[in-house]
């Protein structure tokens, strides 16, 4: 099982490699004059030079990449272009605010998607229905949408929750919730519509394998065969659906905190991409990759734990 | 965003080995059948001729503003109201849609452009270049869409054509899989080794015979994948990262957004066209799909299916009054009309699509008593086992009894009149009374348990006793079927232990709750031939030391000549043929009883004995299993 561990974290770092070092070239070849950028139209030939000095322009592409990569090793993304301040520090501040929005969404889609696609697996019938007509609604409509929907009822019409975020630095959780739930819900309907409609084919799929029926022929409780054999052998499947709508909703929060006002990494993001601020874009991105490789190693563990087929390989 | 797309992909059917045009008219025939699929279609055509016509349709150009007339609700000229630029609603919805579609189009097709021929390669020809493309798909896959548009718009700026080409890439993995697992699953058909033995080059075959798999999962992969684009596209407008000059949805939407304590409606209506747009793209998916997977769908009856909890445990009390109740009940004696089991005039059927139902099983009656193995031949289709899962109660949810009834040792589990087993009765008899052996060894046990837990807990549950007690009985249990080292096998996992051990596990566990009737399901046909014969040993001396009533299923005369007492015959879900092994063997009345025999026993191997072919996994086993069973029955049962 720790080999196993350690093989998926090198390969983890791989991509991690793969992904700065694209990321990094794909920016920096394309992005135009950066210096010129920054100063504006004004500025003279000679201050364009001294400010693509001072940024390292001047240097090699390939050094650059190196320089920043061994800076980033030790804990340092450089600074922002814009306002000096350094990318490791907004990320830290605003990183909380973003996690507990896409881990508290998690939490309920998963458990909610669970109840919901077993209990159509199950019964069938008209939960089975709605199920089916709520994940093409859910399909239907992008989350931001719906969020823009919910703010423009719930908050600006009926006045139930506040339109824009009150959170700032110290103020108490009671804010957290009363600014969180919109966004929350907006970000996890269709991440519960979706995730029931994957739960329920895979519980389906799992309740028609043999052993189901050789269990049922030894006397054992539907309750039993449910909760105890087909649940853990649909889980794998359904940890996979969620590590997907994770992944989906590090972007899709981006934009639910855009129209949240929430302080998240989602303006950080726009900001900086609206604003051509490379070293930010590259924090942003080193962010998302990590959080997606800690994610992946989680469900390999839990999925290794579930199946010891895998654990003993 | 992403995830959606690939579970869609996923989910897509393959019609295998389906060609050429004749699939594609019914399935168009199908799709305009359904209510869905001509409402997605009629949202869709409408959409696309009103951005096509947007130029002549739209009063005003995309970027025409009159700025004395902002915010304006909607009157004779701009039928939509304006918004705070004075620009009209209408106008914009109209360009915003040639625009949204024409990105979702081109999106698409950079998508298929690199993913459809990335998997025909890596399905096709397999080696280093499907593992390079595994790896670019898992890192292409592991990155979410909108922070790789928002890097791409860093680097390129604001461009709806640029953000829509990467985008196109970053989700080509999902063509990709999809084509390369529909090639994987055909390349191997033996259409296409003949096609390749006639000497048609590779690309032909390709082109013909391949090609024509992938290409209805790649149209409702295409509808899926256009709606992902749509959203994520009006997405980066929504943010103000697109490009200002043009009029979109996103824009519009983030414009009413931004006016939402003025005029709220102005969202509502860009929100209204991209639902209608994704939500129809979604429709006409799901309706290709349902169209394709046709076919012989059943109609489900309202009925309510066994649902959890309704066989719910018994309270001790009860369950020792069952183990009192089962004491008393006197044995049974041979000959008596209270056989162990009666089935009588039995009937089971599905419900067809067209309102009809399909028997399985005809007008079948059989009783086996006590300490007596009876035999139920037949070839596949035949009804044996659709007969044996009525007795046990494991039908499938959709299967009716049609006709007869069932008694176990005098009461009945279906009753006379009654269309679906008593699940009730039969739940207290299960594991208890009447017990399962099934056919094919490692996929009924569950692979995330161990050999011992599923041992122990039918016991635990069925008897009463303790863990350590189940345990105990357990190791015995693995003793007596012949396994060397019950301790390690006990703590094994199902992948663990090799086929034959594991239906001796199978045949433990049908024994350990001292079970009056075992229901065997073609118990060897599934192991090697050498495991065959000591798993019949087995089964008899087990038979002989307990004294239980048997129902062994099986196409194998031999197997029936080693082990039954009497047998019946059954063909396309009738009864043909009754009677003790020995009349049968020596002197069948019926010609297709002669015609199973003479296929048996009067052939040179290897051979089957099934007239017709055999279907599913069985077909690799049966030409093994007609050697050993035919020189059991040679020695048992000399053929004049």
């Amino acid at each position: 099982m720790i080999r196993f561990i350690a093989k998926r974290l090198g390969s983890g770092l791989v991509v991690l490699f793969v992904v700065s070092a694209l990321t990094f070239v794909l920016l920096y070849t394309s992005s135009g004059s950066i210096a010129r950028n920054i100063l504006g139209d004004q500025a003279t030939p000679e201050q364009v030079a001294l400010k693509e000095q001072e940024l390292g322009l001047d240097q090699p592409l390939v050094t650059r990449y190196f320089a920043w990569l061994g800076d980033a090793l030790s804990g340092n993304l450089s600074a922002s272009w814009f306002t000096s301040e350094p990318v490791a520090n907004s990320l830290a501040t605003r990183i909380p605010v973003t996690m507990t929005m896409v881990f508290a969404a998690m939490i309920l889609i998963a458990v909610c998607a669970t109840l919901i696609g077993v209990a159509a697996a199950v019964k069938r019938g008209w939960v089975d229905r709605v199920v089916q007509v709520g994940a093409i609604v859910g399909d239907s409509i992008p989350g931001y949408v719906i969020g823009v929907l919910l703010v423009t009822v719930l908050a600006i019409q009926l006045g139930f929750f506040p339109a824009t975020s009150t959170i700032s630095p110290g103020v108490g959780p009671e804010a957290w919730v009363y600014s969180m739930t919109l966004p929350v819900i907006a970000l996890l309907i269709n991440g519960v519509t979706g995730g029931a409609q994957q739960i329920r084919s895979a519980v389906i799929k799992q309740l028609e394998r043999d052993y189901v029926r050789t269990l049922r022929s030894r006397g054992i409780t539907e309750r039993e065969i449910l909760f105890k054999h087909v649940l853990r052998s649909a889980a794998p499947a359904g940890l996979t659906v969620l590590s997907l709508q994770l992944i989906g909703m590090l972007g899709g929060v981006v934009i639910i905190e855009q129209i949240f006002a929430l302080p998240g990494m989602g303006p950080l993001a726009v900001t900086a991409t609206a604003q051509t601020d490379l070293p930010v874009v590259m924090g942003v991105v080193m962010y998302t990759v990590v959080v997606v490789i800690v994610v992946n190693l989680l469900v390999d563990i839990l999925n290794g734990w579930l199946n010891p087929k895998v654990r003993v390989s | 965003m992403s995830d959606s797309v690939e579970t869609a992909a996923v989910a897509a059917p393959m019609p295998v080995g389906q060609s050429g045009t004749v699939v594609r008219s019914t399935v168009i025939r199908r799709l305009l059948k359904n209510p869905l699929g001509i409402a997605s279609l009629v949202i869709l055509g409408s959409i696309a001729v009103l951005a096509v016509l947007a130029p002549v349709l739209a009063p005003f150009g995309e970027n025409f503003a009159n700025i004395t007339k902002t915010l304006a609700a909607p009157d004779s000229v701009n039928i939509l109201g304006t918004d705070s630029a004075g620009r009209d609603t209408w106008s914009r919805l109209l360009f915003g849609a040639q625009l949204t579609l024409l990105s979702a189009l081109l999106c698409a097709g950079v998508a298929i452009a690199i993913g459809l021929p990335a998997g025909l390669i890596a399905g096709y020809y397999g080696g280093k270049f499907e593992g390079v493309s595994n790896w670019v798909v898992s890192i292409l896959m592991s990155l979410p869409g909108l922070i790789v548009l928002l890097t791409i718009r860093a680097a390129f700026g604001p461009s709806v054509w640029i953000s829509m080409i990467a985008f196109g890439v970053l989700i080509s993995p999902s063509y990709f899989r999809l084509t390369r697992t529909a090639v994987q699953s055909v390349r191997n058909e033996l259409y296409v080794d003949a096609a390749r033995v006639s000497g048609l080059s590779d690309l032909s075959i390709i082109a013909r015979h391949i090609f024509s798999v992938v290409r209805a999962p790649i149209i409702i992969q295409t509808a899926a994948i256009a709606g992902v684009a749509i959203a994520i596209q009006s997405g980066l407008e929504f943010l103000g990262l697109g490009d200002p000059t043009r009029a979109t949805w996103g824009v519009m939407l983030s414009e009413g957004f931004k006016n939402v304590y003025l005029t709220p409606t102005l969202l509502l209506w860009p929100a209204l066209a991209m639902a209608l747009t994704i939500g129809g793209l979604v429709l006409l998916g799901n309706a290709i799909r349902d169209a394709l997977e046709d076919g012989e769908k059943i109609r489900h009856r309202r009925q309510r299916t066994p649902v959890a909890g309704t066989s719910a445990e018994r309270t001790t009390a009860e369950r020792a009054k069952a183990r009192q109740a089962r004491k008393t009940v006197a044995a049974v004696d041979i000959g008596t009309e209270h056989h162990l089991v009666k089935v009588t005039h039995l009937g089971v059927g599905y419900p067809q699509a067209d309102g009809s139902v399909k028997k399985v099983v005809d007008d079948v009656s059989f009783h086996v008593d006590r300490g007596e193995i009876l035999g139920i031949v037949g070839e596949s289709g035949s009804g044996k086992s659709q007969t044996a899962f009525s007795i046990l109660g494991l039908l499938p949810d959709n299967a009716r009894i049609v006709a007869g009834s069932i008694q176990f040792d005098g009461n009945y589990t279906v009753a006379p009149g009654e269309d679906r087993v008593n699940q009730d009765r039969l739940s207290r008899l299960r594991g208890k009374r009447i017990s399962y052996i099934p056919q094919e060894p490692m996929s009924n046990l569950d692979p995330a348990f161990t050999i011992g837990y599923q041992l122990v807990t039918p016991m635990v549950r069925v008897l009463g006793i303790t863990k350590a007690e189940a345990r105990k009985r357990a190791l015995k249990l693995l003793a007596d079927v012949g396994i060397a080292n019950p301790e390690r096998t006990f703590q094994a996992y199902p992948h663990e232990v090799s086929g034959g051990m594991a239906q001796r596990v199978l045949i433990a566990g049908a024994i350990s709750c001292e079970p009056d009737l075992v229901i065997a399901d073609e118990p060897t046909t599934a192991l090697d031939v050498t495991v065959q014969a000591d798993v019949l040993d087995l089964l008899r001396e087990l038979q002989q030391r307990l004294n239980i009533g048997v129902i062994l299923v099986t196409h194998n005369f031999g197997v029936v000549a080693d082990l039954c007492d009497r047998v019946v015959v059954m063909q396309n879900g009738r009864l043909v043929e009754e009677g003790t092994v020995r009349e049968i063997l020596r002197s069948p009345k019926e010609k297709y009883t002669q015609t199973l025999l003479g296929s048996m026993l009067e052939g040179k191997t290897p051979m089957t004995m099934l007239v017709s072919p055999p279907e599913g996994p069985v077909s690799h086993e049966s030409g093994s299993t007609a050697p050993a069973g035919q020189d059991a029955a040679a020695e048992k049962e000399p053929v004049a």
